[in-house]
């Protein structure tokens, strides 16, 4: 396999452990955060620091990476979760580029010139390898009494602590797997290019991470998977047109939002028999959008 | 016997506004109360107060004899108080049978990590609640719907899916807000016997708002009038139909029936 193909899969194999997260996040819970690419860093560098200062083994570092994002989430979601909607994506966007400044002005993370000489571990073998267990452990996790909860918080709070769910509780469980999944794909992306600087971790990364949850469709994990796949490879499909790929990227985006606003795959998980009923539509009942109020 | 709800002396205002005013009441267990009044008389503020989504001003709220005043939302709901909403509030995009299903999470006590390598205590808890959601969809005659979207549902459908979902949480108290809104007469005799079966099999309490009177006279033993935050009577339907203050009140002077 030559080092493009396999450099193209190991990126798509960390974004789609970054996503995962904000999938969680996002799809399921319907909390938009602004705030991942900061838990990236959080765990890239703690892994990168660790491994290229203190020699930890790859493995023990790029776990340290994730936990701490996962206990920094803990302590910000205390703070930041008691909020609605649009104020704690404000707390989160406020979190991400205070933390991307404090980087850069600290000693020990190498400040705006970046951290350099952290080892080379990350292996399609490994990332693939964290691919696998990271979509296991969401879907394991979704279906379940958790990820019930969840889905339940985002329908309709209201009538979620009505049975019994206690929603800060199940929100601040979200938020930090969502960082913890975030902190995971940081650790594999510092030991991926062995040099790290702040601003791979900016705003529009966060905002990258979310606009794939939305493409995919809110509330589906195998949507979220396809549409990183396609995300992250028609950049490099559109590299012959070099200068205008962004643009071709945002058109992409904005075809797919308005065009299928759930989603590629709103509410429903990728399947055969989706498959087959998209291509013979008039057989059986197609499911009418469902308006309660 | 102690009663199931208690509430004393309850007070709640918003600003300016004296929203309920030193109501008391005392629920009695398997005993169906009826809460009537005009609108805007403080009704569902009475319930939102019990449940826990407004603080009292004052006063005391016992649930069995323990204090709940001021207890959060899902604390009244684990302790075994479910309830409806006037404005139907279900999980709008999920499944019928989801909606069931996720109230039953009070009976599953499986941990994370059960649940991330799918021990077999896992999937035995998971099988029990998937079963109990589905013999609750029985019940209330959903079971044909249990893969519809919930949203999807006629409205009376949605009502009764509401009610399932309160008894999923093994209630000893349920509240009913409403339940026969938007019902014609013949819905509304057929919801009399639905709420009575069911307070027959699960021995309930139940407490409900309701404007139909049809259905408050058939249905409750024991009805208590609201007035501009303060109740004005309490009684048998007997004893209510013939109090002069409650037709003043509530029916403007005149008795339609």
């Amino acid at each position: 396999m030559s080092g493009y193909v396999s450099g193209l899969l190991i990126l798509v194999g960390i974004n789609i452990i970054a996503v995962l997260g904000v999938s969680i996040l996002t799809g399921f819970t319907r909390l938009f955060s602004f705030g991942n690419a900061g838990f990236m860093a959080i765990g890239a560098y703690t892994a990168g620091i660790l491994s290229s200062r203190f020699g930890v083994p790859f493995i023990p570092a790029l776990i340290a990476g994730a936990l701490m994002a996962g206990l920094i989430s803990l302590a910000l979601g205390k703070l930041t979760l008691g909020l609605k909607g649009d104020y704690f994506l404000i707390a989160t966007l406020g979190f991400g580029e205070s933390l991307r400044v404090l980087i850069e002005n600290i000693e020990i993370t190498g400040g705006a010139r970046g951290l350099a000489n952290i080892p080379p571990r990350t292996t399609l073998l490994v990332v693939w390898v964290s691919v696998v267990i990271a979509i296991i452990g969401a879907w394991n996790f979704l279906h379940s009494k958790y990820g019930r909860n969840l889905m339940a918080i985002r329908e309709q709070e209201m009538a979620a602590d009505a049975v019994g769910i206690d929603t800060a509780k199940f929100k601040t469980l979200a938020f930090m797997i969502s960082a913890i999944y975030a902190g995971w794909a940081g650790g594999l992306f510092s030991h991926y290019y062995t040099f790290i600087s702040p601003i791979s971790f900016a705003l529009s990364k966060s905002a990258e991470l979310t606009i794939t949850v939305v493409v995919g469709g809110l509330g589906s994990l195998t949507g979220s998977i396809i549409a990183t796949i396609l995300l992250t490879l028609l950049p490099e499909l559109l590299r012959a047109a070099s200068v205008y790929r962004m643009l071709f990227y945002g058109i992409a985006v904005v075809l797919i939002v308005t065009l299928r606003p759930n989603g590629l795959l709103g509410y429903r998980e990728f399947s055969w028999e989706w498959i087959k009923r998209l291509i013979a539509p008039k057989s059986g009942s197609s499911i009418e959008k469902g308006d309660a109020s | 016997m102690t009663a199931v709800l208690e509430i004393e002396e309850l007070s709640k205002s918003f600003g300016g506004v004296q929203a309920i005013c030193n109501f008391s009441l005392c629920v009695e267990p398997r005993r169906i109360y009826g809460l009537i009044g005009p609108n805007g008389a403080g009704k569902t503020t009475i319930f939102n107060t019990i449940t826990g989504i407004y603080q009292p001003t004052e006063g005391t709220i016992k649930f069995e004899g323990r204090d709940i005043t001021g207890s959060k939302p899902y604390q009244v709901a684990q302790l075994g108080v479910g309830r409806t909403f006037q404005n139907i509030r279900l999980f709008t995009n999920l499944s019928v049978l989801d909606n069931v299903y996720i109230a039953c999470h009070m009976d599953a006590d499986y941990g994370l990590l059960e649940t991330m390598l799918r021990l077999p205590k896992f999937r035995r808890t998971e099988q029990h609640l998937k079963d109990k959601a589905m013999s609750l969809l029985e019940l209330v005659g959903l079971q044909d719907e249990a893969d519809a979207i919930a949203g999807s549902l006629p409205y009376g459908h949605q009502r009764k899916l509401e009610i399932a979902r309160s008894l999923a949480l093994n209630p000893r108290l349920v509240l009913l807000d409403e339940p026969a809104a938007g019902m014609n007469a013949e819905e509304s005799t057929e919801l009399v016997a639905f709420i009575r079966a069911l307070y027959e099999k699960f021995d309930l309490t139940i407490l409900m708002i309701e404007h139909h009177m049809d259905v408050v006279m058939k249905l409750c033993q024991e009805i208590a009038v609201l007035d501009f935050g303060r109740k004005i009577a309490q009684g048998t339907p007997a004893e209510i139909k013939a109090t002069p203050c409650v037709i003043e009140a509530y029916l403007g002077g005149e008795m339609p029936c």
